[in-house]
């Protein structure tokens, strides 16, 4: 489902460069649940950045269900992004001065969906997520908690076949991020894949599969 | 949920931040609109009414403005009646038709007209003067000829309109123009009280959009009585043949009237043409104020705006919106700010010409609907270029810059 062959990464910035990414390979098949681990600035983000599409490494191929996405034009991506990946973030990025419906929305309409079917999938993932009665509310009206099911229910709006996670527990307290990992677990028996960069070991440990990042390579 | 709602609530949100840059664009499109709306509607009042005038030559008092003329000032300088005798008297060839009039503002009511004092025309044709000239006279007619370049029109002569030579004028009649009539209700027959004296409405003048509609003609005896004027006029309107007017008519009008302004009605409408052109020349320098003020001001909030956004865009990207949707979010933006401020500015800068249009140019402002045009694409187009960048540099902005969240 996803095969990352030979991926560095190099960034560029006043003079310095960093290498990120240290020819990584991998592979993840469908349906499985993975957290990558390992210390800060090792590369997690990077590594999660490049298989979502968002950043074109330096070298190296990224394949999803065979399509190789970097071999894509801009705008190609950005649809395959659309229509297969979900991203959610430790900070979650909901966009401030819209509602949670408004939020989940985006997606649906960037899809090319009405505003009544986007008003009726949003709403339906809003309250299965437990957000029924905080549709019209804006994100500073929401709890840390609530901001983080919004962001999931955003990225699984228009049903993707892979989730991708940046330290979603990251600004959790031990309650929600129970919650939010169980909530994860249940969309991967559903079929979704799901990639999670995380530095809570008892989170990691609830993945199948954990992979560890030092330095940009993968170790043992 | 779509891009110009996402647009629209962002812009909603932060209103306080691009107020200063929207009134920038805004202030510079009221004037525009406001100098351009007088100007055209002065140009235009003054060539429907010299061109429905039925006279060519206007003598004034030496130290009159054709704008004092025009607006009838209470202040409006005088000269003797007696000088109508003197052009009928003399032996000046080409005079067809003479009108000697005072005006005065006054207020009825609340409202403000003009009062003007005339002679009809069965008291002046009995002069010498209509005996040996006038359309009588086959030569006359002739050089009289309408097609020859001193009679032509400015292209708003109207049948409908034109002034007719009033034959005959009761001393308590009075005729008043549309804006009279309609503001004071009044129908023919209708009495009307002015300065305490008592007239009645022998007719209404159908509208002409000039100063006319808000005028009241009454004989001018009459009007010399009550306005305390015995013996003064402060205009005369002639009818010179074109080809005397060649010959020197204002030249032999001058000798014999020497404390006088004699000017053609082609040289008046020259004359505010050139105005006009000069208000033109404001108007360009305003444009360009506002293309630099509203432009750098523009920019400057949208660039600031797509700083501050960075993090919203990298999000929008990894949801699947892709760099065009992001630039057009922007350019988006700046289009609604520049339809916003053109249709603001439009009806803004018109309002303001129709306020202030009678008082400092005499003259009744109408809108504009070419200004409207003109207004919109200005503000989009400043709004458009200004914003081009900071929404090019949106759209390329590096999502990995922004969502490592180290
Ligand atoms: N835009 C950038 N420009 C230059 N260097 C960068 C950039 N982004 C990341 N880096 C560097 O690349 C390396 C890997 O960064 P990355 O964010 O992938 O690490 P990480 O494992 O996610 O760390 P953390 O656990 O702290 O989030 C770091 O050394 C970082 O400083
Ligand atoms: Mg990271």
């Amino acid at each position: 489902m996803i095969k990352i062959e030979n991926l560095s990464k190099k960034y560029h910035s006043k003079g310095n460069s960093v290498l990120a990414l240290d020819e990584v390979s991998l592979s993840i098949e469908k349906g499985e649940f993975i957290s990558i681990v390992g210390p800060s600035g090792s590369g997690k983000t990077t590594l999660l950045l490049c298989m979502g599409g968002l950043i074109h490494p330096s070298v190296g191929k990224v394949n999803i269900d065979g399509a190789s996405i970097y071999d894509m034009g801009i705008k190609e991506r950005a649809a395959f992004r659309l229509r297969n990946l979900g991203f959610v973030f430790q900070t979650f990025n909901l966009i401030p001065y819209l509602t949670a419906l408004e939020n989940v929305q985006i997606p649906l309409s960037l899809a090319g969906n009405n505003n009544g079917n986007q008003t009726e999938r949003a709403t339906q993932l809003l309250e299965k997520l437990g957000l029924g009665d905080r549709l019209n509310h804006k994100p500073r009206e929401l709890s840390i908690g609530q901001q983080q099911r919004v962001a999931i229910a955003r990225a699984l709006a228009n049903n993707p076949k892979i989730i991708l996670a940046d330290e979603p527990t990251g600004n959790l307290d031990p309650n929600t991020t129970n919650e939010t990992v169980t909530y994860l677990n249940l969309l991967n028996q559903t079929g979704i894949t799901v990639v999670m960069v995380t530095h809570n070991p008892g989170v990691a440990e609830r993945a199948q599969r954990t992979l560890r990042l030092v330095d940009g390579r993968l170790a043992g | 949920m779509n891009l110009r709602k996402i647009i629209l609530k962002e812009l909603l949100e932060r209103k306080k931040q691009f107020l200063t840059s929207f009134i920038a664009i805004l202030l510079g499109v009221i004037v525009i609109v406001a100098v351009k709306s007088v100007s055209n509607s002065s140009e235009k009042a003054i060539a429907i009414q010299l061109d429905n005038l039925g006279a060519n030559i206007l003598v004034l008092p030496q130290t009159t403005t054709i704008d004092n003329y025009f607006a009838a000032d209470i202040n409006a300088p005088e000269m003797p009646e007696e000088y109508v005798e003197r052009i009928a008297n003399s032996t000046i060839k080409g005079v067809d038709n003479m009108s000697p009039k005072l005006s005065a503002r006054m207020n009825i009511g609340e409202h403000s007209f003009v009062l003007t004092g005339i002679l009809p025309k069965n008291e002046l044709a009995s002069k010498p003067i209509w005996q040996t000239s006038g359309f009588a006279d086959p030569g006359l007619q002739a050089a009289c000829d309408p097609n020859n370049i001193m009679n032509t029109s400015h292209g708003y002569e109207d049948p409908k309109l034109q002034r007719k030579v009033i034959d005959s004028l009761g001393e308590y009649d009075c005729i008043t123009g549309s804006d009279v009539a309609s503001k004071l209700n009044l129908k023919e027959g209708s009495p009307l009280e002015i300065n305490g004296t008592e007239f009645k409405v022998a007719s209404i003048l159908p509208q002409t959009g000039t100063v006319d509609d808000g005028r009241i003609f009454i004989h001018l005896r009459t009007a010399q009585k009550i306005l305390g004027k015995k013996g003064v006029i402060n205009a005369i309107e002639i009818m010179g043949c074109c080809s005397a007017i060649s010959e020197g008519l204002l030249g032999n009008l001058r000798n014999i009237l020497p404390d006088t302004k004699i000017t053609t009605i082609n040289h008046i409408v020259q004359t505010q043409v050139e105005t006009n052109h000069t208000m033109a020349k404001f108007s360009v320098i305003f444009l360009i104020i506002i293309i630099l003020v509203g432009g750098i001001s523009i920019g400057n909030y949208m660039w600031s705006n797509v700083e501050e956004r960075k993090k919203e865009i990298g999000s929008l990207l990894a949801i699947g919106a892709s760099p065009k949707d992001i630039y057009y979010i922007f350019i988006g933006k700046a289009l609604i700010l520049g339809v916003i401020g053109g249709v603001t500015g439009y009806v803004l800068g018109t309002l303001g010409g129709m306020i202030l249009g009678p008082r400092i140019a005499g003259v009744k402002v109408l809108p504009v609907p070419l200004l409207f045009v003109w207004a919109v694409l200005i503000a989009v187009g400043v709004s458009v270029i200004a914003s081009y960048f900071p929404a090019r540099r949106a759209a390329k902005i590096d999502p990995a810059l922004i969502l490592q969240e180290i």
